[in-house]
């Protein structure tokens, strides 16, 4: 479990806050959604978890140790970090993901060391991409690795920045399903950064909105109501379920601006998605 | 363990081995080609007799001609040629800079300029040998080498403040600021030069050519226990720098301490480097050209890169200076200015390839 308490952060002394007494708890196995406008300060506040920016006031207790005590060392241990974006460099997909060892490492890595690794890939599907240059992958295998190195680290709070950014849309769900496993399978707390409404909402149990640099809101699907959202975002929607799934769909603008360019005939496409799940009887809402 | 990991374990071994090959066959080159350099000269002596002096068994002539003088000029290229390198690599690394090496960010201007200072201003001084021929020799190295060390560590502040706090200032405005301090130091040093006698001025000329001919076995003697303490630093950080490749976030959320070692590492890039220029004068483009041969072959895996960077170093400055010997026999020209002749189209060709935003 995690408990994050009142983390303030400024860069410097005379600049605005751009965090203010942020607090919240996250259990173990759960996923929780950072959500809210550019500039909300939703990557500072990773970072100031993972004391890449040191965070004005407030600690952070992964399974009651106060991780903002501990040598970097040891909360490279616990507390793993995916950026949104990797440098590019000339290695192997298998060094890349042995670098997750790098708080384990003494003088070298040991058998142990690499046998992590292994195994990660093998539940990750990456075995086959070993021996590939981390530099010719694309977007979402880079995502994937990003990952598995941070899983390497055996975190018990794993922290992702936008993980589905780049991607296209089969191979955001595939990023964030695999995640959700994870979060199981290692019984670990996640938060990740997202954008897309709908997939916080499928893959994330709680979520967290940011605004103006402090907690706008903050608790299970009970929060994600279209007042909320239209506050945090300045923009009205309206929230359906479709097969047992909320679905987050913005209004329409108030002069119905997409109509000028073709008038979309509605009914029509839900008829045929409608006939198309009819067909499909493989199809199962658990998939996803 | 199944099968199929069974497998992975050993085709990444075969990949292992293939680096370690790399390093082997650029050290057994190393060793061949220095013997070489040892045998060849105005005297010939061959390879076999050159073993046998090395081991303290050859005649009292090639003892005085292999002892006193070719032995010293080969170590001195495998010293220099690794500090250089190894130097280059970890630059290029800690701060994130394809283009950054002791010469290109002005590091061996800065200490070629407290060289020039130490000899010229503070008694470094010229001595006659005694003899009718004007031996130039440096009187007081220590001086020189502090001098060259502080000017050479006024250059590296000058670039880590660059690029902290001037984030925005991308590869090429590093090196930009490299060519700035470079200018400055060797206006710096001409101006020394224009107010200098003759005597000086022809120590300081002779010495900033890059010449690996004049280093006795004291000056060796320093250059091989700094380079080998630098060496063992950064080898005790390879994964750091791995960590630092791939970004400085990624890095802190590994454990790294990135401020502490890129500070660290870059006192003694810049520490090795003034050593090395203030002993042999100026050598360019090993310490960019060596480690990007390497990253060639090894990629950027600071594990095999940093020897695999040494050992190229150590053996491109061999063969520049065996060339420089070689070329127009009898007169031996300077090897800074071998290298710089051969680096600078590599230079070139490095900035032409792009690919990973050089410049």
């Amino acid at each position: 479990m995690v408990d994050i308490k009142n983390i303030s952060f400024k860069y410097n002394r005379t600049s605005e806050n751009i965090l203010k007494e942020v607090s919240f708890a996250i259990q173990n196995n759960q996923c929780i959604a950072i959500l809210g406008n550019n500039g909300a300060g939703k990557s500072t506040l990773l970072k100031c978890i993972d004391r890449i920016y040191t965070a004005k006031e407030g600690t952070v207790i992964v399974d009651s140790q106060d991780a903002f005590a501990m040598p970097k060392k040891a909360m490279a241990q616990s507390i793993a970090y995916v950026p949104q974006n990797n440098d590019s460099i000339n290695m192997t997909v298998f060094d890349f993901i042995l670098l997750g060892r790098k708080p384990y490492i003494k003088w070298d890595t040991t058998l142990k060391d690499r046998q992590i690794v292994q195994d990660i890939m093998q539940k990750m599907n990456l075995s086959d991409f070993a021996l590939r240059n981390v530099s010719e992958l694309s977007g979402g295998e880079a995502q994937k690795i990003m990952l598995a190195r941070a899983l390497a680290q055996e975190p018990k709070f794993l922290l992702l920045d936008e993980p589905t950014s780049n991607l296209d849309p089969r191979n955001q769900h595939e990023v964030l399903r695999t995640v959700k496993r994870i979060a199981l399978e290692h019984h670990i707390c996640v938060g990740i950064i997202l954008h897309d409404l709908n997939l916080a909402v499928r893959y994330c149990d709680r979520f967290l909105f940011l605004k103006d640099s402090h907690v706008f809101a903050f608790g299970g699907l009970e929060v994600m109501t279209p007042e909320n959202i239209e506050k945090v975002y300045q923009m009205k929607v309206s929230i359906i379920e479709y097969m047992g799934i909320p679905v987050i769909i913005p209004f329409p603008n108030e002069n119905n601006e997409h109509t000028v360019v073709e008038k979309i005939n509605s009914a029509e496409l839900i008829k045929k998605g409608n006939k198309f799940i009819q067909n499909e009887k493989k199809y199962k809402i658990s998939d996803f | 363990m199944t099968q199929d990991s069974d497998t992975q374990i050993r085709s990444y071994d075969t990949f292992v081995r293939k680096k370690q090959f790399v390093f082997i066959l650029a050290v057994i080159a190393t060793i061949v080609v220095a013997v070489f350099a040892v045998s060849y000269g105005s005297i010939n002596i061959s390879v076999i007799e050159v073993v046998k002096t090395i081991f303290g068994k050859g005649s009292d002539m090639s003892k005085t001609v292999i002892l006193g003088i070719r032995l010293p000029r080969v170590t001195a290229a495998i010293l220099v040629g690794a500090a250089l390198a190894v130097s280059g690599a970890v630059m290029q690394c800690v701060l994130h800079n394809p283009l950054a090496s002791a010469s290109t960010l002005g590091v061996s201007q800065g200490a070629a300029f407290g060289a020039a200072l130490g000899i010229i201003v503070f008694g470094g001084g010229v001595v006659n040998s005694g003899s009718t021929n004007v031996a130039i020799a440096i009187n007081n190295p220590y001086i020189v080498t502090l001098c060259a060390f502080i000017f050479g560590s006024l250059s590296t502040i000058v670039i880590l403040l660059l690029s902290q706090f001037k984030k925005n200032l991308g590869p090429g405005g590093l090196i930009l600021a490299g060519v700035a301090l470079s200018s400055l130091f060797n206006g710096g040093s001409t101006l020394l030069q224009y107010f200098a006698d003759d005597t000086k001025i022809s120590a300081v000329v002779f010495w900033t050519f890059g010449n690996l001919g004049g280093i006795n076995w004291t000056e060796l003697l320093i250059l091989a226990v700094i380079s080998a303490a630098g060496m063992l630093y950064f080898l005790f950080n390879r994964w750091n720098y791995n960590a630092m490749e791939s970004g400085a976030d990624t890095a802190k959320s590994l454990g790294v301490n990135t401020r502490n070692v890129m500070l660290i590492s870059m006192g003694i890039c810049s520490l090795t480097a003034a050593v090395a220029v203030s002993f042999v004068g100026i050598i360019s483009f090993v310490g960019l050209v060596a480690p990007h041969m390497m990253r060639k072959f090894v990629g950027d895996d600071y594990r095999y890169l940093i020897p695999c960077s040494a050992v190229s170093g150590a053996l491109l400055l061999i063969l520049a200076d065996t060339f420089g010997r070689f070329i127009v026999a009898p007169v031996v020209l300077p090897v800074g200015a071998i290298t710089s002749f051969l680096g600078a189209p590599m230079f070139l060709f490095l900035l032409l390839k792009g690919g990973k935003n050089y410049g």
